[in-house]
């Protein structure tokens, strides 16, 4: 499946002015405006603090805007939202093949009824050989890719994923940056992305939203017009070094000024 | 190279890791028993140099024939006890557990009833004991409700710990896909709340059986269906201090054996995912 270019495709979250205080007075996150449209990879790409974990709870509804707008193209549905946190965050009494189900589960499937998407997005991450494994029994790479698993089998609207890859080591990390692209190339999911390191950024998405922090807020988008499928070619490439030194440009800006 | 390929190749490391495994594995058992044949020899002599007479202190070899001489009657009392016992542990962790859940379930009800639960807890069961005697006529229901009282707060105080320590980005996560109350509890806090609980279950066993045998020495009167306690007073009333110490090593094993049974079951039920019962593989 491609990807259809930018501008044709159909939108699928719209955040306007959205901004969240809390207690009154500290602002996490202030006027964010944010179109994501069907198979975008959005990263957000900011210091720590500067509402990137705020504004991904907002959009999974676990908190509301103080203002401001969040609309789903087309309304809410039941199949909205996939979610990937920073730590793997799998039941650790179930086996790989239950935490994958999870999601299934909660809407009242049976395993039975799911078990050739279970399977199905076991092998795109290559862990069907893992089905009755128990996540102590993984390495923190593999955990990764049953939590991914788990937030792309039932093929939801939007897959928000915060710092996924931010506790591994680089080689792992790598590696996963691949295996997404590669997966997103596969099912065309769409995806925001958080992360604090510019490359991983750079490399995986097709937008990245700068961010600053005291107050939260949106400072710059840096478009990477670089074609899908990317690969170690790409990284090591003058345009990728070019789009680097762009976001990492936007970074510094948005860290000097209150550095 | 080729041969250090082929064989492994161990280094005084190991050798000292081994050693110590080895002694870990055997001491374990050994010791405790080596100690054990020592105060039962000390014991003895100590009868014997003494002159001590039997019904101040039996030899070992006297408490060991009361046993088997005594068995049918002490082995009655000692199921009487059992049964109070292991009743009283079945409705704390039914009790313990039903009322933990509804604490979370409810803030209202958590802040109405806690604090009477510790105050039940802090009060001492020899304290409260008479008066259940007095107002409950069944001897059995009184002994229950004694053994009760001491064996839930553990089962509770623990499960609430454990119902509540569940992940926060798992209960997120629940959150996001639209999980009801009940699909909450099942599919993630019982779960995480499991080895919670069986570390109080593991507690509440031995208070159970510390319950139910105050209980019986504050309830006192025997004939049949007496438990082990009351078959201690009696002896004592008697001076038979032999059959005294036979009862008491009855009670000591039944306690052991309980709190082994009740370890065996938490390891049962967790080794396949709870760091507490999986070995360390480094
Ligand atoms: N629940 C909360 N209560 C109070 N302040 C919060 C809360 N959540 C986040 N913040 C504040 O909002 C700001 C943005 O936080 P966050 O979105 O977690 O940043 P990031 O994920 O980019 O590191 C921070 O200053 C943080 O202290
Ligand atoms: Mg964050």
């Amino acid at each position: 499946m491609t990807t259809p270019p930018l501008g044709h495709r159909p939108p699928v979250l719209d955040m306007s002015n959205v901004t969240k205080t809390f207690n009154g007075d500290v602002v996490a996150l202030r006027d964010m405006n944010l179109g994501v449209n069907s198979g975008d990879f959005i990263s957000l790409l900011g210091p720590s603090g500067c509402g990137k974990s705020t504004a991904l709870r907002l959009i999974a509804g676990l908190s509301t805007p103080s203002s401001g707008r969040i609309t789903w193209a087309g309304g809410q549905s039941e199949n909205d939202l996939g979610v990937v946190f920073q730590e793997p965050t799998l039941m650790p009494w179930a086996t790989v093949a239950q935490n994958v189900w999870l999601p299934f589960r909660l809407k009242g499937q049976s395993y039975a009824s799911v078990k050739d998407e279970i399977l199905d997005a076991l092998r795109l991450v290559g862990l069907e050989k893992f089905l009755e494994a128990y996540p102590r029994e993984l390495s923190g790479g593999m955990k990764m890719r049953v939590s991914i698993a788990r937030a792309m089998v039932t093929k939801p609207r939007l897959i928000l994923m915060d710092e996924p890859f931010a506790a591994l080591d680089e080689i792992t990390r790598f590696r996963l940056n691949d295996d997404l692209l590669r997966l997103k190339a596969k099912i065309g999911c769409t995806v925001i992305f958080v992360t604090h390191s510019v490359f991983e950024s750079v490399f995986l998405s097709d937008r990245i939203v700068v961010m600053a922090a005291r107050p939260g807020r949106v400072i710059r988008e840096v478009n990477v017009d670089a074609p899908y499928p990317r690969d170690e070619a790409f990284r090591t490439s003058a345009d990728y070094a070019a789009l680097c030194r762009q976001a990492s440009d936007a970074l510094h800006e948005a860290m000097g000024e209150h550095a | 190279m080729s041969i250090a390929e082929n064989q492994p190749l161990y280094d005084a490391d190991d050798l000292k890791r081994y050693r110590a495994e080895r002694f870990e594995r055997f001491g374990k058992w050994l010791l405790p028993v080596a100690v054990l044949i020592a105060m039962i020899w000390l014991w003895d002599r100590i009868v014997v140099w003494n002159e001590i007479p039997h019904f101040i202190l039996p030899r070992p070899g006297l408490v060991l024939e009361t046993l088997i001489k005594d068995w049918p009657m002490l082995f009655n009392a000692l199921l009487v006890t059992l049964q109070i016992t292991m009743m009283a542990l079945a409705v704390a962790v039914i009790g313990g557990v039903g009322l933990a859940v509804l604490f979370t379930q409810s803030r209202l009800v958590e802040m109405s009833f806690y604090p009477y639960a510790v105050i039940l807890q802090v009060t001492p069961v020899v304290s409260i004991a008479p008066l259940i005697f007095i107002y409950v006529d069944s001897r059995t229901a009184g002994l229950l409700i004694c053994a009760w009282l001491v064996a839930f707060f553990p089962v509770l105080a623990n499960t609430t710990l454990g119902l509540n320590s569940a992940d926060h980005n798992l209960r997120d996560l629940f959150r996001i896909y639209g999980a009801s109350r009940w699909q909450t509890l099942r599919y993630l806090r019982l779960p995480a709340a499991l080895p919670y609980f069986l570390g109080g279950l593991r507690i509440a066993g031995g208070l159970a059986l510390i319950g139910a045998v105050v209980a019986e020495y504050v309830a006192g009167t025997g004939g049949i269906g007496s438990g082990l306690a009351f078959r201690i007073l009696e002896a004592g009333y008697r001076l038979n201090i032999p059959r005294m110490f036979a009862a008491l090593i009855l009670i000591a094993v039944t306690g052991v054996v309980i709190f082994a049974g009740l370890s065996f079951l938490s390891h049962m039920l967790l080794r396949k995912w709870h760091e507490s019962a999986v070995k360390r593989e480094t």
